[in-house]
């Protein structure tokens, strides 16, 4: 919440203050943004990890791939005071500060340079879903009748196909044509292109082909709504286009609800990669992706808990951080809450 | 309105069916086939196989006579067989005829159990797993939300939004594992693994073992699947309470000396809801895939499993037949969306 009084004590018929001094949208957002206590932290947060999955080598004790076979399930001193349960059979080995996994790997190492998958996507993610899904909703919102019908309708068809099974057959299919393709087609040089990024290029095509749909259809809601009002209805009889109407009228009034479902998607495009490489799909091993490592967890999940909750608690910090973020920025970019306190 | 759902009917059949191309062209576009194994069976079983499964057909021919299948209801005289390709939902007798629809083919995989079968005993699992977990994240998210965003600004805010920012970072395969660790495991409170009800059920669906030996197993899965959803319910309620509190209208409703409990239920909650009434639908097809993950943690025997074992094993009927019950769902709950949509903004008209 924004602790700051507002510029001018003026309001405008709607409740919405009138600002002396003119600032841009962007400005005025990131400056009540670092007054709002919850994104800063939530800011800081993404900082660290950033900083962790730039310096991964830096930081990582022991290479992400390494096994040493003898040391499997090793556990450090203190993790045994943390779940008593793993006491009557847990090998104790300090080198391995948040034990070691199944092939004798070192966890910790592995948690650092999974930041790098889940941050990957983080920012991928609302790149692509974004850029598709505001244009496609507006104009379908904007301009309403037979176009916005035939456009939402292609949505609904897609919107009616199980995004994640989608995937999940995408994935297959690519991950299974991989050895099929001959040199030189657009299936081998996507394939090359997929083992160079560990397996992230379709990860990333199946989020933008899914994630865009809701984008699109909260745009158009909002649009729709919007453009009913009487602003919009001014900005018309003054002959302002089309397109000026849509960047200036309508975008910075939907850009709140946007900026909130777009970071509360953060989350999720992290935790849909977690998803895929939880059941195998995700990235290749032995890159190292939280999911993959929870998943080889839950395994082993009664005898050596350590191997799921740590990879767990990476996950669930890192987007919480992303959360806190996000509703900072709701507070801050949502010009409806503005000037309240 | 009427008219508004009988042309959204013939549509969903249309979204069936494209839904139906597309996965159908995909899967037998991924390489191998559901016979084939890291050693390779001899040719002659492998035709015997296809023979018998009519592999061997043109791929139009395939896809026509299994939508037939599924889609037509066939009028014979002969009574039901125990053949596994003979298995109907759906069997109506009326006098000496037989209705019959809904043949979703065998399984290849578990070469003694067909479609239906998987329909019959898992689906109905996953559904209750699915729906407890739909009434957590509603009833714990329309009410925080609401008592949020009548709070705003004080400790019942930060409190209920901090609760909110917790749940939705901590997904199933986050919470599922600590669940089980810490109250499976760890304390002895709960079973860890499994669940409660067991085929025939009531209804097709409904368990018929109730109380506490059903809930044991259910309460920490569903709580698990639904925080995150009911989180984003919270969250949305919240902020579209907020600007509906702020409308013109409210001001007015309060203006003309409305006790502030009604201008809340009556004016603000209804116009508030049209946001979250949105995002149920994605949030509904969410709890659904999400039972998935849920399953495989908790070891719940419902569909979830068959999802990417059909996949991986090219099962062919297996992914059609899960694919179209859930694009099937999926259709039916964006349309009860739309229908509650207008009835909360009337300014929306569908004709």
């Amino acid at each position: 919440m924004s602790q700051e009084k507002p510029i001018s004590k003026i309001h405008g018929s709607s409740g919405i203050p009138i600002l002396k001094k003119r600032e841009s949208l962007f400005k005025d957002g990131i400056r009540r943004l670092a007054k709002n206590r919850a994104s800063v932290v939530g800011a800081s947060l993404i900082l660290i990890i950033i900083l962790i999955a730039i310096f991964a080598p830096l930081i990582a004790i022991k290479p992400f791939a390494s096994q040493v076979l003898v040391d499997q399930n090793k556990v450090s001193e203190w993790l045994v005071s943390v779940f008593p349960t793993m006491k009557p059979y847990a090998q104790i080995s300090n080198d391995y500060p948040l034990g070691a996994d199944y092939v004798g790997r070192d966890l910790f190492s592995r948690i650092v340079y999974g930041a790098r998958i889940s941050l990957t996507v983080a920012f991928i993610g609302p790149f692509i879903s974004l850029l598709i899904g505001v244009i496609y909703g507006s104009i379908s919102g904007y301009f309403g009748g037979r176009v916005d019908n035939f456009m939402m309708r292609i949505v609904d068809i897609l919107y009616a196909f199980p995004s994640l099974l989608f995937i999940i057959l995408l994935l297959a299919f690519f991950r299974s044509s991989a050895a099929h393709f001959q040199p030189g087609t657009i299936g081998y040089i996507f394939v090359k292109f997929d083992e160079a990024l560990g397996g992230m290029f379709f990860i990333f095509v199946g989020i933008g082909l899914t994630a865009w749909e809701t984008m699109a259809r909260l745009t158009r809601g909002q649009v729709l709504s919007i453009r009913e009002k009487e602003f919009v209805e001014a900005a018309h009889t003054i002959g302002a286009s089309n397109l000026r109407i849509m960047f200036r009228h309508i975008l910075p009034n939907i850009l709140g609800p946007l900026v909130v479902a777009e970071t509360l998607a953060i989350p999720g495009y992290i935790s849909t990669e977690a998803f895929l490489s939880f059941i195998g799909l995700g990235v290749n091993p032995p890159t190292p992706s939280w999911g993959a490592m929870i998943s080889d967890g839950a395994i082993s999940l009664r005898s050596y808990p350590n191997q799921a909750i740590f990879p767990a608690l990476a996950l669930a910090i890192t987007m919480f951080a992303f959360n806190f973020l996000g509703d900072g920025l709701r507070d801050a970019l949502d010009p409806r809450l503005r000037g309240t306190q | 309105m009427g008219r508004f759902i009988v042309r959204r009917m013939l549509y969903m059949v249309v979204v069936i069916l494209v839904v139906s191309i597309i996965t159908f062209g995909l899967m037998h576009a991924i390489p191998g086939g559901p016979f084939s194994r890291e050693k390779a069976l001899p040719a002659a079983t492998i035709k015997i196989l296809e023979e018998r499964y009519h592999l061997d057909d043109p791929l139009w021919r395939q896809y026509v006579d299994y939508m037939n299948n599924v889609l037509i209801p066939h009028i014979t005289t002969t009574p039901p067989s125990k053949a596994l390709a003979d298995d109907c939902l759906v069997n109506i007798k009326i006098g000496k005829v037989w209705i019959r629809w809904m043949n979703f083919g065998p399984s290849f995989k578990s070469r003694a159990r067909t479609v239906n079968d998987i329909f019959r005993d898992n689906l109905p699992i996953s559904a209750q797993l699915g729906t407890m977990a739909l009434l957590v994240s509603i009833s714990i998210g329309m009410p925080l939300g609401i008592l949020a965003a009548l709070k705003q600004n004080t400790i019942w805010d930060y409190l209920g939004m901090g609760v909110s920012i917790l749940g939705v970072s901590v997904p199933v395969i986050v919470l599922g594992p600590i669940f089980v660790w810490l109250f499976g495991v760890a304390l002895h409170w709960l079973p860890p693994t499994g669940w409660g009800a067991k085929p025939p059920y009531f209804l097709g669906f409904l368990p018929t073992t109730l109380g506490w030996d059903f809930f044991k197993f259910a309460i920490m899965p569903a709580i698990a699947l639904g925080l995150g959803a009911s989180a984003i319910i919270a969250r949305l309620t919240r902020a579209s309470l907020l600007q509906t509190v702020r409308e013109d209208y409210i001001r007015t409703a309060r203006a003309k000396g409305l006790h502030e409990r009604v201008v809340i239920t009556r004016h603000a909650l209804k116009n508030s809801m049209i946001p979250v009434v949105t995002i149920l639908g994605p949030l509904f097809a969410g709890l659904v895939t999400g039972t998935f993950v849920t399953e495989l943690i908790f070891g719940i025997p419902g569909m979830g499993k068959y999802f990417v074992t059909s996949i991986t094993n090219r099962d062919y009927p297996v992914i059609m037949g899960t694919i179209l019950l859930y694009a099937v769902f999926l259709v039916i709950a964006n349309l009860a969306v739309d229908i509650m949509y207008a009835y909360l903004d009337p300014r929306i008209r569908y004709d």
